[in-house]
Order: structure tokens, then sequence, then C-alpha cells
């Protein structure tokens, strides 16, 4: 029997180069398809960068942007949020029930009892998941049909008319800033919440801990990491947002139905927030990447307009990029762990 | 400033007096007296279960004890949870580094704790990348602040979970096999700072298999055996084989039966060069006809991803398998069942059984073609070979339609073994075939193992039970961070060779 001191260990990969650049891949994709789709809906068609288009993708914009910006920090908690879009119709219809009562509500006060609503539908969704840790995929599916149904308890099953929308709030998808008709103020606002929502994930303690949560749930706890108030406070904010979109919702469509608005929304914002480079496996997402994504998905949905491919072409294509996206997501991560446990 | 490694009349920073615990009423610590002093570095060293982790996560607050006191500077305290032992300055660092791969280093450090501008609840980056990069400086790592933490190594990581506990000056470091995974390289880097915290006055736990880094590190050394403190010395006034002797000390049970009355015959497996980076390197080895050898080694040394790669579900860099002479390929464990090699996991509950179906259905799993000529499932010929096993394995049980769930975990595993006994297998590999099961269900597996070897299957068992391994093979293969360290025959084997060759101090086939 030999004593030998030092076995050579098995030999290790090194594969911290190839995850980093791999790590970086995905918000650079998006940006490069986003520029390739620019690019080639402009060779087709040069009319496609005319100013009337532009604005059209823009105002594409502000619902999904607002609601994305939840939604990406509902994800990033390894969570997800489906019930957005029967929020933002419930908000949007019982305001428009106020100003059916009394047309010449203060359209501030509208803004805020459709946030409160939204912030009270996130609340509840917030404690079924948080503290009764009901799956939020279950919850919210729930909750998406309960909001649904009570929308049809409080219009009646009626349509808001475009009449009794307030002129005001139909002026803020015509007129932006100092009177300009480029970029109204629906899109500014949606670029503000961006920007905060940005701010909120990068520099508040409540922001970082979101990711925390998401990316390793059990060093969080043993963090001391608020675990359970930042899920609720997360899927409270999401609900506000989806409030706040159905104010949004009225504004560029000039109604709100029961059974149509936001019907099916909350997939759109789930592509928006995928394609934007958020992981469903929660842990990393940002807010600008999210804001490029569904830039992304509006430049699609314009692009397929001009270059005159029919509207029921559209899923089909949302289907496909979303589908790239998470193929991409997919192949990404078992790379990772590939060159990361070698298995 | 170096303050005097063990001094003996030194109180104790922290202490524990008469610790009892146990998970499901098995007890995991038995009235464990335990001191730990500042500027010292104590050593925790026993088998695998003996209890080692257990009490680090009591002292950290993850665990709280069934009975018995927690001391902190002479007072008593209860730690409630891993948080509150932040604040009272006991840091734990698990093996596997509890870190956030999509953040950055600097953030990683300070999860948790983040500090703010003065007056506005707006975290102070440029503070955390300053203070990030002292920590870092002070550990003497070479780790940029703004990298991401996915994709670095466990040294890396653990660096970073150090950093986290000196910045909230942490005085009581508990780590935990912090080296399991660290080359020679870097756990001589660890070892450097560790003896530099400690010569700054903190007081430090170290868990290592590895008698020799243990000796190396230790200013003092606490011996635990089945949840029991058998030893405490220092490392100066005892010998490797003294230890070695306290951590297997206990008689080994008469509970394993002997098997015997059944001959040896030609190699059935053989396996020669089997090569998998970061895995294990350079394995081979044999196994014969109604020989049952057996695979030792300390959890995670690579016996496991052996026993995947010849059962299909790990790929192989290099080297061949040959099963009854012939060489072989195995790419799926379809391809390994029809060769007539079969792998029976150690975690019945995840891989093993399909828990909530009925026992039938699991018996007869594998081997489902032999029951469907056709493509229909015969249901009378699928029970009749049910009961054939039932009776064989004496599987005590309501009815075979009951949910496998539903049994004790002997009887599980008795489930698992027909359901692979019906595709006749040559080669049984058994992972911890005893693992979580009663004494008494034990003995019975151990029956059982002894009758299919006399029927003429060769068997390799992976198991990290000693007694287990010197009672139950013919051989013994010993491994140490993904190579054999040694093969040994029955009549030469000894719990010190064996233990010797798992802890790497032993290496006959380099």
């Amino acid at each position: 029997m030999t004593t030998v001191s030092n076995i050579p260990k098995v030999q290790r990969i090194s594969g911290t180069n190839m995850a980093i650049r791999l790590a970086r891949f995905r918000e650079i994709g998006i940006i490069l398809l986003l520029i390739l789709i620019v690019l080639g809906a402009s060779v087709v068609e040069p009319s496609f960068l005319k100013p009337f288009n532009i604005r059209t993708i823009f105002l594409w914009l502000p619902l999904l942007t607002v609601i994305a910006m939840g939604e990406v920090m509902v994800i990033i908690t390894k969570g997800i949020d489906v019930s957005v879009g029967s929020t933002m119709a419930l908000a949007g219809i019982s305001v428009g029930m106020i100003w059916r009562q009394n047309p010449s509500f203060n359209i501030y006060a509208s803004t805020g009892i459709a946030i409160l609503i939204g912030l009270a539908a996130g609340a509840l969704n917030g404690a079924l998941i948080a503290w009764a840790k009901l799956p939020p995929i279950i919850a919210t599916l729930g909750t998406l049909n309960a909001y649904r149904g009570l929308t049809f308890i409080v219009s009646g099953g009626r349509q808001i008319d475009p009449n009794y929308v307030p002129r005001k709030i139909i002026f803020w998808s015509i007129k932006g800033p100092f009177g300009n008709e480029m970029v109204p103020w629906v899109v500014v606002i949606a670029f503000f919440i961006t920007v905060v929502t940005w701010a909120f994930l990068h520099y508040t303690v409540t922001g970082r801990n979101i990711y925390a949560i998401g990316g390793n749930l059990n060093a969080s706890r043993l963090r001391g990491v608020p675990v359970e108030w930042t899920i609720f406070l997360v899927y409270t904010i999401t609900g506000a947002l989806a409030g706040f979109s159905g104010i949004l919702y009225a504004s560029r469509f000039g109604f709100v139905n029961p059974g149509e608005t936001g019907v099916g929304f909350e997939l759109t914002v789930i592509a928006a927030v995928v394609i934007g480079g958020t992981s469903m496996f929660g842990g990393s997402g940002s807010a600008f990447g999210v804001f490029i994504g569904c830039l992304l998905l509006a430049v699609i949905n314009v692009a397929l307009a001009v270059l005159g491919v029919a509207a029921t072409w559209q899923l089909a294509v949302y289907g496909a990029v979303i589908l790239l996206a998470a193929i991409a997501d997919a192949l990404i991560q078992l790379k990772l762990r590939r060159a990361i446990t070698g298995e | 400033m170096v303050i005097m490694h063990m001094n003996a009349n030194q109180p104790p920073l922290m202490a524990t007096k008469g610790i009892c615990m146990d998970f499901g009423g098995v007890n995991v610590l038995k009235n464990i007296d335990f001191e730990i002093r500042s500027g010292t570095i104590h050593g925790l060293i026993g088998e695998n279960g003996a209890g080692k982790s257990t009490l680090l996560k009591i002292l950290a607050g993850v665990y709280q004890p069934k009975s018995g006191t927690i001391l902190l500077n002479g007072e008593p305290i209860v730690i409630h949870n891993p948080h509150a032992a932040g604040m009272m300055g006991i840091a734990l660092i698990h093996q596997e580094p509890l870190t956030f791969p999509d953040l950055d280093v600097a953030e990683n450090i300070f999860v948790g704790r983040q500090p703010v501008t003065n007056g506005i609840p707006v975290i102070d980056w440029s503070n955390i990348y300053r203070r990030a990069d002292n920590l870092l400086k002070q550990l003497g790592v070479d780790l940029n602040p703004h990298a991401k933490v996915r994709g670095m190594s466990i040294a890396d990581q653990q660096m970073i979970e150090i950093a986290g506990a000196l910045s909230q000056n942490a005085k009581i470091l508990l780590m935990d096999e912090p080296t399991a995974a660290l080359t020679s390289n870097e756990v001589n880097k660890l070892f450097n700072i560790m003896r530099k915290l400690r010569d700054e006055g903190t007081a430090i736990v170290f868990i290592s298999h590895r008698l020799e880094e243990m000796i190396e590190i230790s200013d003092e050394i606490t011996v635990l055996r089945d949840g029991e403190k058998v030893g405490e010395c220092r490392p100066k006034d005892i010998s490797m084989d003294d230890i070695i002797q306290l951590m297997v000390g206990r008689k080994i049970s008469t509970l394993f039966e002997k098997v015997k009355g059944y001959n040896i015959g030609k190699p059935v497996l053989e396996v020669s060069g089997l090569s998998r980076a970061m895995k294990f390197e350079d394995i081979s080895f044999d196994v014969r006809e109604g020989e049952i050898v057996g695979m030792a080694g300390l959890i995670g040394s690579g016996q496991r991803d052996v026993a995947r790669a010849l059962f299909g579900t790990l790929g192989i860099d290099r080297g061949t398998v040959k099963i009854a002479g012939e060489f072989v390929k195995i790419r799926h464990p379809r391809d390994a069942v029809s060769k007539g090699l079969i792998y029976l996991p150690e975690d019945r509950q995840a891989i093993g059984l399909l828990m909530p179906m009925s026992v039938m259905h699991n018996v007869t799993l594998a081997a489902l073609e032999k029951f469907s000529p056709g493509g229909w499932l015969r249901e009378k010929e699928e029970k009749a070979a049910t009961q054939e096993y039932i009776d064989k394995l004496r599987i005590v049980l309501r009815s075979m339609t009951q949910p496998v769930r539903e049994l004790s975990g002997g009887n599980q595993q008795k489930v698992a073994l027909s359901k692979w006994l019906l595709t006749k297998p040559k080669i049984m590999i058994l992972d911890e075939p005893t693992h979580g099961i009663d004494v008494g269900a034990k003995a019975e597996v151990h029956r059982l193992m002894g009758e299919l070897a006399s029927q003429g299957i060769a068997i390799l068992m992976i198991s990290s039970e000693l007694p287990e391994i010197l009672a139950m093979s013919d051989r013994i293969i010993v491994m140490h961070e993904g190579r054999i360290t040694s093969i040994l025959e029955k009549n030469e084997a000894t719990a010190e060779k064996i233990m010797a060759a798992a802890t790497g101090l032993i290496n006959e086939r380099a």
C-alpha cells in the first residue's frame, strides 16, 4: 500500500467565459431582431417609416408597457399573473359606470379610483399567493375568471359607449406635451412608468429583494428578506398598474366592453416580458428589456398590417416569436448548466 | 494582534450543554456538550450521518434543538432563525453556497442588508461596490465585484459567503464541509484565509471528511459518532489512526446476515478506463457472477455518477464496458435493460417508483412488453407475475392495487426490486439499497441480495454505510474524488482501511 498525499483531481472545465457570453446574448438578440424587422419591413415597404406608422407603433405601447412593468416584477419572483386583462377590464368598466351616472366626474379622481380597484384586485392575488400559498398560476387563473365575472355584474353586461368616455381622457391618446401629436401623453406616461420601474428595481431594497427571491428563495429567507410581504407587494403593484391601464384603454379606444376589453391580453403581456429577456425561471429581467419586448411586439403588429398581412396571421406570428424566445431561453439555461455542473 | 491559541482557561465564546435532536423519532444528536473559543479553529469530524451538519445548523438557528441549552458569552440564548444568528455574529457557510446566480458579486455579499443613502431609501451602490472591494481585498480574493455569480466556481462562491459573514462582523464562522468541492489549490487558499481570520480572533468551526487537512488546520478536534460525542482532542496529541478508530469505533452490527454458499463465476461486468469530465476519471473494475461488490466512499465521490453512466443516464467521455464478455455501448436505460443491467436508485420517492400508482403497475412497469403481445396489456398475466414476486420477496401489503405510497420503506424497496427482477437481469446496481428503511427491513433486503447472488446475479452495491459494505461485499471498491483509490478483498477489508482510502489518505492505485 502506498500513501500519496496529492491525488490529481478530476479535471474541471472552466465554463465561466462561455457562460458570461451566453448570458448577455438574449438582450442583444431582441435588439437585433427589432432592427432586423424594422429594416426588413422598410425595404419591402418604404412607407413603413412614415410618421403615421411610427405614431401607430407608439400608440401600441402604453397598455402593454404599463401592465408589463408589473408582470416583469412578478415573473422575476418566479411567479406569474394571468389575471391582469380581467383586472384592467374591471377597473375600466367600474369607472365607466361612474361616467355613465355623472359625465362631468373629475378625470383625475376617475384615474385614482381605477388604480385603487386594480390595487385591491392585485392585493387579493398577492394574499392568495404569499400567505395562502396557492401556486401563482392557480390563484390568478381563478381571479382571471372571478374579475371578468365581476366586470359583467358591475356593467350588467353593457358596454361603456364612446359618448360616456370623457373627452379629456380621449385627448391623452391624441395630443402630447407641447401640443405635439407624434408622442401623445399616454406614450409619455408609459415611458415614465418604465423609468420609475427601472429605478424601483435598481435602487430600492424591495426592488433588489424581488431579484433575490426569484434567484434563490431559500437563501433569501436565510438572509432575512421579507419574502411573503415582497411577493404580496409585487402582485398588488401589478394589479394597480392593470387598473390604471383600464383608463388607458378607455383613452385609446374610446369604449370599454365587458366581454372584449383585455380578453387574452395577459398572454400578450407575458409574451412581451419573456421576449424582453426575462427568465421564466425567475431571478433575472429588466424594465428596459421588457420595454424593448413591448416595442418589438408593437413593431411586428404594425409591420404585418403595413405589409398587408391579414390580421388572422398576427396571432400565429406572436406565437412563433414567443416560442423562439422561449426556446432560446431554454437552450441557454441548458448550456449554462452544462458549463457549470457538467451535467 | 495574535491571540494565544488553545488557552484552556479562556472561557468559551459559544457553548452547548446537553443538546439533543431528533428527526421523526430518530435520535440524531445525543447530549452534545460542545465549546467554541475565540481565535481557534475547531474541527468537527465523523462518518456520514454522525450529526455534524445538524449540530452546525442548530448553532446557526436553522434547527431548534429538542432539548439542551446554547450559551453565547456564558449567557443562555435562543436562536430563532438564521437571520437572528447573523445579528448575533454567527454565520453559517453552507456546503453548497447559498448565492444568487443572477446578481453580481457585490450584491450577493449584501443581500438582505444593503446600505442605503442617509435619509432616503435609495440603495447606495457606490458604497456597496467600495465595501465589497474592501472585503474581497481583506480576504485576498481576486474577484470582480461587478461580475455575475452564475458560472463561478464553488470556491469563489464560498469566498462571497465568507465576505458576507465579514460584512456583518461575524465572530463565529461555521463551515459545513467547505473543502468538499475544492481543488487542493483552492483548499490552500481557503486555509490561509481561515488562519488569518482565526488570528484576528474569529472562532471557526470546520467540518471535513479529509483527515489530513483536518489535522493540518484545526486547533481542536471533536469526533462525533452516531450523534454522540466520542472524543475531543488536540491534533498534536493524537494520531490519524486514533481518530479513524474513534470515528468507526462501534462494533460491526450483527444484524447483517452474512451470505455464503454460492459460487463466484466469470466476470459479467467489466469496466475499463471509464471517464467523464468533472465527474469521475479512469474507473476500471469488474463484477463476477454471483458476486456482491461493494462500492464505498464519501457521499459524492463519484460512485453514483459511475452507476448512472453504466445505466445510460450520464454520458461518458472515454472508456469501455463489457457485459458477459461483449463490448456494449449504453446510451439509454433501454440499452442497459436489454443487456441485462439494471439500476435501483437511492431515491425511491423521486425516481425509483411511481408512488401514486398501484403495486402491480409498478412491478410490471419495466417489462410491460412481456404482458402486451400485440400492444394490449393482459391484466391476468400481470396479476399472476405480481403475485409471484409478492410471494417470493415476502412483500407485505393489503392488495396489489394498493398505491405504493402506502407501503413501508422496506416493502417499497422490494417492489422496486421486483420491477427489475421481472426483466431477468444479469447485473444489478443497487444504490444505497437500505437507506431510510428500518433495521428489520434492512436484514430482509440483505437476505434477498444474498439469494439473488446465489442465483448467479452479479451485484454492485453502492453504500455509504461501512458496516453494510463490510458485511455484504465479496470485494470492496473505494472511491475518492472521482477515482478508485482501493479495491479490497473481503478478508483484507477493515473499516479503517476503507475510511483511509475514502478520505484520500491511501491511494494504492495511483
